[in-house]
This record gives C-alpha cells, structure tokens and sequence, in this order.
C-alpha cells in the first residue's frame, strides 16, 4: 500500500506527452497544478477548479479527464497528453489548424481543453454527427465564440481524417 | 481554489480499506472516480485527515448480474456502463439516464457507486436508484457484522447524506433488472445538458401503478406511486406540492413545481418509444 504523509513532497514520475517526466508533489496537489508548475507545461489552463468549465482537460491514458479533480500523485506511472502534445513537430497539427481556419477561438483560454476532448471523440467518433460534436462539447465552457467555429472544426477535421477532399473557401 | 494537507493511502486490497476505515471513521474520505469528491477537497467543503484512493484494488471494478439484480461495483465507471453492451437490455432506464450524468469528461472517471454515495439531490443515478427500488451493498471490518444491504429508500436520507457509517465502504449498487411488461421513461430540465438537473423526473410504468420520482427539489430523490387510473395531472400537481421546492439563485419554486407538472404530464403520456 501506497501512504503519502500530509505536507511531504514526494516524487511522481508520469509520461507526459511521450516523454518521462519526474517532479515533487505534496499529497494534495492536483494535477493541473503539477503539470503546469512543476513540469512547466504551462498549456494548460485553469478555469473553475472544480470540473465545471472544462478548461483544464487533458487526457489520461487517452481519455480525457478534468486534471483540477486529479491529485498528482494519482498520476504516477500514467500517461499524460496536453495540448503541447497536439501539434506535428513545429506545426499546428490537424484539429488546432482547423480552429484556426474556422475562427474557432478569440481568446484561446479555453482552448487547451476543448482540443484535447476533440482528440479522444474523434477518435471514439470518427463520423461524428453535428449533434455528436455539441453533445462532448457541452463539457466545455467558451465564452467567446458561441461554439459555431468549433463545432464546424471538428466537423472538418473529422471529414478530412475519412479522406474526403478538403473544403476550399475559407476567407 | 486548492485541498486542504491530507495523508494519502492508496490500499491495494478491500481489506486494507476497511481496515484503514476502521482506524480513521469520520475522519477518513474515500476518493474513487474524483469527480464529487475533488471538487468538495478543492471547496473545502471538507477536509480530511485521510483519503484512501480506492482506484488501486483490481475486484471492485465489475459490472455483472446475479439474481435479477444488475451489480455495480465501487470502481465502475460511468463511461463503462455506459458503454456496456447489455444496458438497453437490462436496464433501458439507466440507458436514458447515463447520457444526462456529467459530461463525457467527468464520465470518464466518475463512477456510478460514487455518485450515489456522494448523494447529491439533483444527481441523476441516485434517482434512478430511487425509482427502480435497488439497494446498495456497505461493508465495515466486523468479525460478525461486516456487511449490510441497505434499501435505497432507506440509503437517501438528505442533502448529501446517507445511511453509511463513516468506518463502511460502499462496496456495490444493485439494479433491479427490467421487466418485459414495464416502461422505463427519463427526462430532466438543466442549465445546460449534462449540469446538475433543476427539475428530473423518471418514471417506471407498469400495467397497475406507475412509479415516479423526481430530482433535484428536495433534499433526496422522492418517489412516488400513482395507481394508473387516477387522474394524472391532479397527482402531478400534489406531488409537486409534496416536493417542498425551494427557491435559488437557479430557479423559483413555482417554477420547479411547474415542470414537475409539465415534465410529468409529458413523461406519463406520451405513446411508448
Ligand atoms: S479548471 Fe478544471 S474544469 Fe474548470
Ligand atoms: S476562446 Fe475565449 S473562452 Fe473560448
């Protein structure tokens, strides 16, 4: 059995975005809060802090999970994708150059988390209705864009990943 | 917003939960899926010594049926039942109700047993618990009294209170299974699909009587039988003023009594799907 003192660090090795990585966390401390300030992956953003406005998602071995209602230490030994890991080398990868065509942020805070619950229902999802796309959607607060660019990224992205030819006209 | 210090324990056997149980009782917190109890950790609506991370022990995660009974354990997870191929089939109410249970993100770690025993009025299993007649299974380290089945109508008993004794472990919830000659309806009214419910109702139509219960007004999901030869609309109305709405920063009361009405007048007459 695992036992964690109150107030003593203690080390928590988790694979995040494919590369091994170790810090110090305290029992208490979320996750959101470890990746951000003890590995620096500061992508990820924090909202609400108790799991309503879905800024901080990430995904845990795949799935996407609310990294504000994880401790760290539940992390050991997990694999860990943030946004830092979406993109293709130095380029946007497909989802994240899709919001940008589709004018899909403003601000951009609540991105990070909007794309990586993208990631795994596009996955799960490869057709996706449009119904489907605002369904895993509503785990999300954006209080810019009024979600219309997001759903039609997402709708794109899922098309073109099927092969369908890309459409052409964006202003 | 951040948790108090606590200890962590992450036990690898149910034993050694109970037995960390047994040493801290009300002191103790047991965290499974996260997603109530982290949010109450980081609102400091409650601060405990200890939380025991149940995550760790493999023979609590099932989802199996026995004796007409669909078993849940403690490591479930939402998104499991959800995606169990078996759900219409067994339980079509709970097929309703798991799409309404958080968003697909906290449904990937939220557990059902987690839901019910965190008891909060406008939750969605409780309900389903409620209205179906189920029961849940707690656990204690007792040489003789180890362990108890509690009738859900006995398990609710507030605002995120329950029958559990701060030293058992809810160890399983119990479904009763579908009957061919029953009807199981579920519908809900929330700020936005996937919150906290203002007003849900579920229903289990038989060809006597019809079983209704309703969320998110009282302190506990309310259940109640209606003889199917009443007049509908005059028992909606009285079980909406049974409920003792109150109002918030969400909803008046006479709105929450309204859609029990109109939610209900819906759900009880509308043809089978
Ligand atoms: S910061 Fe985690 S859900 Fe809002
Ligand atoms: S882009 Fe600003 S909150 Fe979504």
């Amino acid at each position: 059995m695992t036992r964690i003192a109150a107030n003593t660090p203690c080390r928590v090795r988790l694979i995040l975005n494919g590369k091994e990585r170790v810090g110090q966390a305290e029992s208490r401390m979320l996750l959101s809060d470890f990746i951000r300030h003890e590995l620096g992956a500061t992508g990820t953003h924090l909202g609400c802090e108790h799991g309503v406005c879905g800024a901080c998602t990430v995904r845990v071995d795949g799935v996407a999970s609310r990294a504000c209602l994880m401790l760290a230490v539940q992390a050991e030994g997990r694999r860990i994708d943030t946004v830092e890991g979406l993109c293709d080398g130095d380029a946007l990868g497909d989802l994240q150059a899709a919001f940008k065509r589709h004018h899909a942020l403003q601000c951009g805070f609540c991105t990070a988390g909007i794309l990586n619950s993208c990631a795994e229902f596009l996955d799960k999802t490869p057709e996706p209705s449009e119904l489907d796309v605002r369904d895993m959607l509503s785990g999300h607060l954006c209080r810019c864009t009024g979600y219309t660019g997001i759903v039609a990224a997402v709708l794109e992205v899922a098309a073109q990943r099927r092969g369908a030819p890309p459409e052409t006209s964006h202003v | 917003m951040k948790p108090a210090a606590f200890d962590y324990a992450r036990p690898e056997s149910r034993g050694e939960v109970l037995k960390l149980l047994a040493d801290t009782g009300s002191d103790a917190r047991v965290l499974a899926g996260g997603q109530s109890l982290m949010a109450v950790l980081n609102m400091r609506l409650a601060e405990p010594a200890l939380v025991i991370d149940i995550g760790g022990v493999a023979d609590l995660g099932y989802i199996e049926i026995r004796d007409d009974r669909l078993c849940i354990g403690a490591n479930t997870r939402q998104a499991e039942l959800l995606a169990w191929p078996e759900l219409a089939e067994h339980a079509p109410l709970l097929a309703r109700v798991m799409p309404w249970v958080g968003h697909f993100q906290t449904r990937n770690r939220g557990t059902v047993c987690g839901s019910i025993t965190h008891a909060d009025p406008s939750a969605e299993l409780p309900l389903s618990l409620a209205v179906l007649g189920g029961e849940v299974v707690l656990e204690r380290r007792h040489w003789r009294r180890g362990r108890r089945v509690v009738p859900a109508a006995e398990f609710f008993q507030g605002l995120l209170t329950t029958a559990r004794e701060p030293d058992e472990l809810l160890t399983e919830v119990r479904f009763p299974l579908a009957r061919a000659d029953h009807d199981y309806r579920f519908t809900e009214v929330a700020m936005r699909h996937g919150d906290f419910a203002l007003v849900a109702l579920a229903a289990v139509i038989g060809p006597d009587e019809i079983v209704l219960g309703a969320g998110g007004v009282a302190d506990r999901p309310v259940v109640r039988r209606i003889p199917r030869d009443r007049d509908f609309d005059t028992e909606l109305n009285i079980f909406a003023w049974s409920l003792g709405a109150e109002s918030d920063a969400h909803a008046s009361a006479a709105y929450r009594r309204q859609l029990v009405r109109e939610l209900g007048h819906k759900l009880l007459t509308q043809a089978t799907p």
